[in-house]
């Protein structure tokens, strides 16, 4: 296990983690903020996956794909919100059981309109090339992930430290009647954080969908990893989303690569032992 | 109450006069409709009494189900009078599994719970399915064949008739800790914590039992499942058995016991006999959840009483 | 009370009370994931069935079929509960199906206990037709054993001058047994396996495993199923990987090989079917399939195609009428027929014996189709080929099933 060896898979693991930072950030701000832990989470992954393939067979443009699936999404998002979650007001047992519901179907639904078939959304040719950088094979489509999960990042970070809505958003999630109380509009920010959510999660799908591919299951595989993420990093905290994915990324890559026998254990061990330190998490508040 | 009580004996009278009649494929819904409603009773002790909303509670039932496997199939221990013995082990296993978690979980509440749950969960299917040499791993454990003490439980109205048996006990048990002093002071952990702890409960003990207790009926759920299928896999503990299980008290009525057992036959008729029927079954049983949910708070046994009140109200 | 488990039970009996299977009918359960992710795989299955049914009126041998189609959700315990619901309440002659090992090592014991014929079109367990038979009366395999076309396999890459070979294998019992097969024989031939790596069943991203393959082998061996099979060819050139890449049956078949790309071109793998097989039969099965349902056939629907023609000449000998289980079993394993796969006979343990076909991706144009497209082209084809290869039965059920850890891996650095 040389030098190169620790480089690459420091790499793959970093890479993996912007990928799960994508899928867990909106998990986390939509907990943050109206307490919902949403169990559809994965399936809005999926969904943007496919979402973006139509997209790509009718006018054959990845780039548009992108943000094309990413919105459609953020509105089914909103449309569950409204329609269906804010109704029943504040119950976290019954939301998380309203999110599984729509998870049911929109698998059903996804296999209806897409089939069974194992899909990959293909990245334009630029992307599919490796930087040869000091011997390492260095995949750009990695680098790529790595850097939009970063701009996101910082984006997200931006907008809640330093802009008006950011500072709304911060209120609601501190202490919501206190909010109410100075006039803010709780519903709004619940609707708009919970189509930010789905936005990013189906950002992620489509990024994903060239790395782990597109096929029915795959959000019921991806929702534990992101609720591991959740956990770790704490739950409703976006640098404890950041956090955890990181860790969580290096922690599966290198079980994998050194103990490969525990390769689920790698990533659900973490996570027991901080439950048991910490139950909310490294950076989360009660 | 006591008409409560009669109904549900003639029902359960009824149930067991039905069974000779039965079809085959049905007799088999109803056996597994049965050992569901064992969990979801459990849980229903959890979240319709305590107030505590458990996502995880397959792990116990998988607990309960690879013992029993693991003993038939390796040791060949518990297919005669054995059986008896493996219910108790089983039921332990699922209560020391629940004991261990419960130290991780009940310290927690309300969503904080949902998740800790979720994810001890996620590390019990986690185990079954990397554990090869221990679990078979993604083939399971074949079960080779079902106990026979006097009685052969591989005639399926007898299996049906054990299961019975074992459904009322549980019942029956669950029944008689509701109504005493400690079932009664979990309802008020439910709806007050803060002042049955100012009135000197120790409240943590109280959850931390609950969740002992639902973890042994689970245990004891995962045996009768174990013969019942005549195989034990990972998929019997995956996210979604335990989801169901929650789905099953909540259409059925939190807090009544019985709308457990309720809301198992109605998610295995949906699941199991439904899909036999139609092809988008996956799409009622979505609703049916969606449905719930949104229109009927008290499940299935609420509607009687929303019907009243409909009727008082006018 | 229980309201719907009242109205389940009058229908169940209804439905019990039902008149029983007549002579001439032919009642077919058929088990496969519809929903899930191997959804893709069990509707094509079914539609290998179904096409085979379509093209001769919906009979086989002179009986009408009535063909029943169950959804096993990829979890074998709702295969079970499936399969006795076909049994039961259906009255099904024989049931056919079962994807993975699971679910054949889940659905053999149903057909013992229930006394109904199982037909196992694709599910691959070594054991179901080996050491685990006798436990088995009632069922029959049509399709393969995982280790089958590795044996060979295993040859070809000796044959190629490959001394040292690093296998990279789905860590799951189909996993272990191809992978079984495939160093068995390499090594008997003079071959050495340095490495074995095994990513779980589903992995997609092989960034963990890719940097640890040992750079100095002469081959990689490869397993996949499914998402991984896309994957892993991509991700090893993304990396710079520049050894050759061979694989298991399921690495590059039909079912994966359309999504995949210029990266696995010139890789070769063994299996039982090739869509690329160049004969009369297979291009006009291959034309019906495609127009029918858009698609080149994969090996799940040719199994099944094939299976349904064998159960036509075994009622075509009983003149249409159900001659019992064991009757039909016997009467299935005595076979020899010209399948779209080639010749194919049954062994005395109730498995295939059958042409294996080394087979190597190229982009060409094949059957008037008007484009380039990746096939599977046939570079050298093992005939007669048993579950045993060239070792003789005894001698090979001496010896453990292939696992994570036999054959050992002597060789290992």
């Amino acid at each position: 296990m040389n030098l190169e060896f620790w480089l690459i898979q420091i790499f793959n693991g970093v890479s993996y983690g912007a990928l799960l930072f994508l899928l867990a950030s909106g998990l986390t701000l939509i907990f943050g903020v109206m307490r919902i832990v949403n169990l559809a989470h994965g399936s809005y992954f999926l969904l943007g996956g496919y979402v973006a393939l139509s997209v790509i067979w009718a006018t054959g443009s990845w780039l548009l794909a992108l943000p094309a699936a990413a919105l459609a999404i953020a509105v089914v998002g909103l449309l569950m919100e409204r329609v269906f979650l804010r109704p029943l007001g504040f119950d976290p047992l019954r939301q998380v059981l309203l999110t599984v519901g729509f998870a049911f179907l929109f698998q059903q639904a996804a296999l209806d309109i897409w089939g069974g078939d194992n899909l990959i959304i293909d990245p334009p040719a630029a992307l599919t090339r490796s930087w040869v950088v000091g011997g390492l094979h260095l995949p750009v489509y990695r680098i790529f992930m790595i850097g939009t999960a970063v701009a996101i990042g910082l984006g997200l970070w931006l907008a809640m430290e330093k802009t008006r809505v950011g500072a709304v958003v911060r209120a609601a999630v501190d202490d919501a009647e206190m909010a109410r109380g100075v006039g803010i509009d709780t519903s709004r920010v619940s609707m708009f954080i919970f189509a930010l959510g789905a936005f990013l999660a189906a950002l992620g799908g489509v990024i994903g969908g060239a790395f782990l591919g597109v096929y029915p299951g795959l959000d019921f595989e991806v929702l534990p990893v992101a609720f591991a993420v959740v956990i770790i990093g704490g739950m409703g905290s976006l640098t404890g989303a950041a956090v955890g994915s990181l860790l969580v990324g290096l922690a599966d890559n290198f079980g994998k690569a050194l103990f490969p026998e525990l390769a689920y254990f790698s990533l659900y061990a973490p996570m027991v032992a901080i439950l048991a330190l910490k139950p909310t998490g490294l950076l989360g508040r009660e | 109450m006591k008409a409560k009580v009669i109904a549900v004996i003639v029902a359960i009278i009824a149930l067991g006069a039905i069974a000779p009649f039965a079809g085959s494929y049905v007799l088999v819904l109803m056996t597994q409709a049965l050992v569901l409603g064992i969990i979801a009773m459990s849980v229903d002790l959890l979240l319709g009494y305590t107030g505590l909303p458990s996502l995880g509670q397959a792990a116990y039932l998988g607990m309960g189900a690879y013992l029993t496997a693991i003993l038939a199939s390796t040791y060949g221990f518990g297919l005669g009078g054995g059986f008896w013995v493996v219910v108790v082990l089983g039921m332990l296993a699922g209560a020391a599994a629940a004991a261990v978690f419960g130290l991780f979980a009940v310290r927690a509440g309300g969503v904080y719970f949902l998740m800790i749950t979720l994810a001890l969960g996620m590390c019990v299917w986690g185990l079954a399915y990397r554990w090869n040499s221990l679990t078979g791993g993604d083939n399971g454990i074949n079960m080779p064949g079902r106990p026979e003490f006097g009685i052969s439980l591989s005639d399926d109205l007898n299996y049906f008739y054990l299961v019975l048996f074992f459904f009322v006990l549980s019942l029956g048990a669950l029944y008689v800790l509701v109504r005493s002093p400690f079932g009664r002071s979990l309802v008020g952990i439910r709806e007050r914590e803060v002042r049955m702890r100012i009135l000197g409960y120790n409240t943590w003990l109280h959850k931390y039992l609950a969740f002992v207790i639902a973890g042994a009926f689970g245990g004891l759920a995962g045996v009768l499942w174990a013969h019942l299928t005549g195989i034990v896999s990972p998929g019997d503990v995956i996210l979604t058995t335990s989801v169901d299980v929650l789905l099953m008290v909540v259409l059925g009525g939190p807090g009544t016991l019985v709308g457990g057992a309720i809301g198992a036959g109605v998610v295995t008729f949906l699941r199991e006999y439904l899909a036999t029927v139609v092809p988008w079954w996956q799409y009622v049983l979505g609703a049916v959840y969606v449905l719930t949910i949104l229109y009927l708070p008290g499940g299935l046994m609420g509607i009687p009483a929303r019907i009243r009140r409909r009727k008082n109200a006018t | 009370m229980k309201l719907f488990s009242k109205v389940g039970l009058v229908a169940g009996i209804a439905l019990a009370f039902a008149v029983p299977a007549k002579a001439q009918e032919l009642r077919i359960g058929f088990v496969a994931p519809m929903t899930g992710i191997f959804a893709q795989i069990g509707k094509d299955m079914e539609n290998g069935f179904q096409l085979y049914l379509d093209q001769h009126n919906g009979q086989l041998g002179g009986a009408k079929v009535t063909f029943i189609v169950e959804d096993t959700e990829g979890k074998p315990p709702v295969a079970v509960r499936k399969a006795e619901k076909l049994i039961r309440q259906d009255k099904v002659h024989m049931f056919i199906g079962g994807l993975l090992a699971s679910a054949g090592y889940a659905l053999a014991p149903v057909s013992s206990r229930l006394k109904t014929v199982y037909v196992l079109s694709v599910s691959a367990a070594d054991d179901l037709t080996q050491r685990d038979l006798n436990k088995y009366p009632y069922i029959i395999r049509t399709s393969w054993t995982s280790s089958q076309p590795h044996h060979p396999m295993g040859q070809w890459a000796c044959e190629q001058g490959y001394k040292r070979v690093v296998t990279i294998a789905a860590d799951y019992a189909f996993g272990h047994e191809v992978t079984g097969g495939f160093q068995k024989v390499f090594e008997d031939c003079g071959g050495k396996v340095v490495q074995k790596i095994w990513p779980p069943l589903g992995t997609k991203d092989f960034g963990p495993y890719i940097p640890t393959i040992k750079k100095d082998a002469d081959a990689i061996f490869t397993v996949m199923v499914g998402p991984m099979a896309l994957q892993f060819p991509k991700q090893a050139q993304a990396a710079g990987i520049k050894t050759p890449i061979i694989g298991g049956g399921t690495s590059y078949d039909e079912f994966v090989l359309p999504s995949m790309g210029d990266e696995v071109l010139g890789h070769v793998s063994a299996l039982q079917y090739s869509a690329a097989i160049d004969t009369p039969a297979n291009a006009a099965f291959v034309k019906a399939y495609r127009s029918k349902y858009g698609k080149v056939p994969s090996y799940y629907s040719e199994s099944n195609y094939t299976t349904a023609q064998m159960i036509d000449e075994v009622m075509k000998r009983n003149k249409g009428k159900w001659p019992g289980p064991q009757q039909f079993i016997k009467q299935l394993q005595g076979l020899k027929l010209e399948a779209v796969r080639g010749p194919v006979f049954f062994d005395d343990m109730r498995n295939p014996v059958q042409n294996i076909y080394i087979k190597k991706v190229e982009k060409k144009k094949m059957f008037g189709y008007p484009n380039e497209e990746l096939w599977n082209t046939i570079i050298k084809t093992y005939p007669d080929v048993g579950q045993f290869w060239k070792y003789g039965k005894d001698k090979f059920l001496k010896q453990p099933v292939y696992s994570r850890d036999f054959p050992p891996c002597k060789y290992c650095e």
